[in-house]
């Protein structure tokens, strides 16, 4: 026991002194023996250390943050200064990136606007051009590929989505049994998608639109599980696109380019649906089944639809309020008349 | 201030000494975390198209881990309750086990929130703009790091307590051991609301999900006590009273049975109802248009827990071999249902209605052993402080009895001296 003692001691002194000129911290409880033991062990758990950490060296440039980007303050944080200062990063690094000079700006709701969705079923023919014009619209990631409209083939006589089929592929639309269902995100008035967020990366601007702050994205995914239309898509690959499908016209809140790890998904264009412009989908829709514009103004064409045509909304029972509405064509007979249609005469209701 | 880092040190210290068995599965341990360091810099370097995770199966079995985690977690309470308000003192000194698991459990849970997210390198948001109360991302984030701290702080206030020879003064602890109390529950009640919460998700969105979240947690947690307690009592002179792990196994029979009743429930309600919400669950238990991935899983589960609970209902389950065999079977079964049988199939089918299966690739897996390794390596080396401070062979006095003995008082150098006659001690 004494022996021992003297041991440690005699131990700690030259491990003491060793320890300095080696610069190796000196810890209580370093003996010489416990140290001949320690050292290798200690070595090799730091070569261990960087073998596992070695696949580092292939990290993409590019893909940490930049200083200035890791400082930007929240969408609704930034003063004006602060926010051309993230709007000049980002077109700096879409150029690098791309090569092009976009044009990237943050565009505001405008005042006494509602934006509200209707879209014809009689007429869709699931051509799913709106799909792919949405995606060049978008510059949405090619590969992995992403896409904001679903199109679902349904056969006739049932409105169970889970009827639907997702991946109908035929030489020629439409089918004779079938009739077609687009879906993307019908901006809930209600949004179960922004409430969950954990640090309000997304919310819903004044206008109705639900709109995502790429940059302030943890990718939680929490939202992407809430969504009861399955329309928001997460980037779990680096996004890429070819520099020659990149579309300039950018907004801040849209079609920007996405970082990889951050959820996004349609948003009614509104780099151009606030300047007064179609969405892309619209604009490329053949047979005229999409429709677009303020609800709170009487005199456009959705909100004669809202009044006149039998609507409805997808799974209403989850309380959403969806306000991208589903019609057909057929009227309701208690029309203000002048509709070629409106031929019922009121009949007294029995009992 | 001084004492408690030598305290500290002292304890550092000893979590490199032991026996060749304690090296051996340390080194075992540590080589496992880092392999999942090393799929973990992976995914980092390619992003989370490393795991089988897609828009349709948006979370996998990060979060499937993560949810048994808390519920492991949470249970730590099950020994406590008996403690500090039944006062039944067979499991006194056990608590302080039971809470250091917590803390373990608890850091792998946040670990698999962690490494679930797409920008980790944007954690500080959640300081800058944290959606409370309206997220229960946000309640969780806030339940789970003060459960955290509860725990760290009982138990190594308690620990200290013992070192130092003091009595614990009761003003410092036993109020937060009852606030750790009610913590635990609301633990694993906020992260079973974070699914319940959401109507798009019908699978999830049911109230008895809640209290099943509770019921498989306290069968679980207890389990896993057990049968580390069992390998303390073999491994160390720390002796574990018989009576003590039978308090636990009633507490794990009781917990499995409700747990399966309120699973026999809600199969009930899907499967009777047979209204459109019932797709999920004809998924997970009989396959779906011909999709099937999960149905051997779930049937495993029910299979092994039924198994567990024939064990503990009959007599052998006295007898430590046959108790230790039904915790096993039980912690899996647990695992399997309320990881790919809860989380997963409520992705299947999407909201669409397009089915999407899930298997987790190589890359998730390794994070996820590496992960567990870990939180067992944290949980290792606490109960490798906690045995020989509990049992009085490593205190404050062992060191001062040193200072005399010792000429030129180096601080520390008795450190090495009482590791090795406690070592040998317990030999
Ligand atoms: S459709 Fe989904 S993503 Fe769009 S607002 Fe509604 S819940 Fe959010
Ligand atoms: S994925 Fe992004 S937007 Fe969605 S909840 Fe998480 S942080 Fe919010």
């Amino acid at each position: 026991m004494t022996l021992r003692i003297w041991e440690s001691q005699a131990g700690e002194a030259v491990s003491n002194s060793s320890s300095r000129s080696c610069n190796c911290q000196s810890r209580p409880g370093f003996t010489r023996r416990s140290f001949l033991r320690t050292a290798p062990g200690a070595v090799g758990g730091m070569a261990a250390m960087v073998a596992a950490l070695s696949p580092l060296k292939d990290l993409p440039e590019g893909s940490l943050p930049s200083v200035e980007e890791f400082m930007q303050k929240h969408y609704k944080e930034m003063s004006p200064e602060e926010m051309d200062a993230a709007l000049a990063r980002m077109s700096r690094e879409v150029e690098d990136r791309y090569g092009v000079v976009p044009s990237i700006k943050d565009y505001k709701p405008l005042e006494g606007v509602q934006f509200v969705y209707a879209l014809n079923l009689s007429r869709c023919i699931g051509c799913r051009k709106c799909v792919h014009a949405c995606v060049e619209e978008n510059n949405q990631s090619r590969s992995p590929e992403i896409q904001y409209i679903r199109v679902l083939e349904m056969p006739r006589g049932t409105t169970d989505i889970e009827e639907g089929n997702h991946h109908y592929d035929r030489p020629t639309v439409p089918g004779d049994t079938h009739y077609y269902l687009p879906i993307q995100c019908h901006q809930c008035a209600n949004p179960p998608c922004t409430k969950v967020c954990p640090v309000e990366a997304t919310w819903k601007d004044d206008d109705g639109i639900v709109v995502i702050d790429y940059d302030w994205c943890i990718g939680c995914r929490y939202c992407e599980a809430a969504c009861p239309y399955w329309a928001r898509r997460f980037n779990f690959g680096e996004p890429s696109l070819p520099k020659d499908k990149i579309n300039p016209d950018m907004g801040y809140l849209s079609n920007r380019p996405r970082p990889r790890g951050v959820v996004e998904k349609c948003h009614f264009c509104l780099h151009r649906t606030r300047q007064g412009k179609m969405p892309a989908c619209l604009e490329i829709c053949p047979v005229g089944a999409r429709k677009f514009g303020n609800a709170l103004d009487p005199e456009s064409e959705v909100s004669q639809i809202l009044k006149t045509k039998r609507i409805f909304v997808l799974k209403e029972e989850v309380g959403t309020l969806p306000r991208f509405f589903y019609y057909f064509d057929e009227r309701y007979p208690r029309d203000d008349g002048n509709s070629p249609e409106s031929h019922a005469e009121p009949v007294e209701a029995s009992e | 201030m001084k004492k408690y880092c030598v305290f500290l040190s002292r304890c550092l210290a000893l979590s490199f000494v032991g026996d060749w068995k304690y090296y051996f599965w340390m080194f075992f341990l540590s080589v496992i975390a880092l392999m999942g360091l090393n799929a973990y810099t992976q995914q980092f370097v390619n992003s989370l198209i490393t795991t089988g995770m897609t828009d349709q199966v948006s979370w996998g079995f990060y979060i499937a881990n993560f949810t048994f985690l808390v519920g492991m977690a949470a249970a730590a309470v099950m020994l406590v309750i008996p403690v500090y308000i039944y006062k039944n003192h067979d499991l006194h000194d056990l608590v302080i086990f039971g809470e250091l698991f917590a803390v373990a459990a608890i850091i792998m849970a946040l670990l698999f929130v962690t490494v679930d997210l797409g920008r980790p390198d944007r954690f500080h948001h959640l300081f800058l703009r944290f959606n409370f109360p309206e997220s229960m991302l946000a309640w969780d984030v806030i339940a789970l790091n003060g459960y955290l701290l509860l725990n760290l702080h009982i138990c190594g206030y308690l620990i200290y307590c013992a070192y130092c020879k003091r009595k614990p003064t009761r003003l410092f602890y036993i109020p937060f051991v009852f606030i750790a109390i009610a913590w635990a529950i609301s633990i694993h009640t906020v992260t079973a609301f974070l699914y319940s919460g959401l109507g798009g998700r019908p699978f999830w969105n049911s109230a008895v999900l809640a209290p099943r979240f509770l019921a498989s947690a306290f069968a679980a947690g207890p389990a896993f006590l057990i049968l580390t307690l069992m390998v303390i009592s073999k491994a160390t002179d720390y002796r574990v009273t018989h009576k003590a792990l039978m308090t636990l196994r009633n507490i794990v029979t009781v917990a499995l049975t409700i747990n399966m009743f309120l699973l026999g429930s809600e199969v009930f309600t899907e499967f009777y109802t047979d209204s459109a919400h019932v797709a999920s669950a004809k998924y997970l238990f009989l396959g779906l248009h011909g999709n099937n991935a999960l149905v051997p899983w779930i049937w495993s589960a029910i299979a092994l827990n039924t198994t567990a609970i024939i064990i503990l209902y009959s007599r052998m389950s006295r007898k430590l071999p046959a108790l230790s065999v039904a915790c096993i079977l039980l912690i899996i079964g647990v695992w399997i249902e309320k990881g790919m049988g809860l989380i997963i199939p409520a992705f299947i089918p999407t909201p669409l209605g397009e089915i999407v299966e899930y298997t987790p690739t190589l890359n998730e897996i390794l994070v996820t052993l590496g992960i567990w390794a870990f939180g067992l390596l944290i949980y290792t080396i606490c109960v490798r402080i906690t045995v020989p401070v509990l049992s009085g062979q490593l205190t404050v006095d062992t060191q001062l009895r040193d200072r005399h003995t010792t000429t030129t008082p180096l601080r520390g150098s008795s450190a090495p001296h009482t590791i090795t006659t406690q070592e040998e001690t317990a030999r």
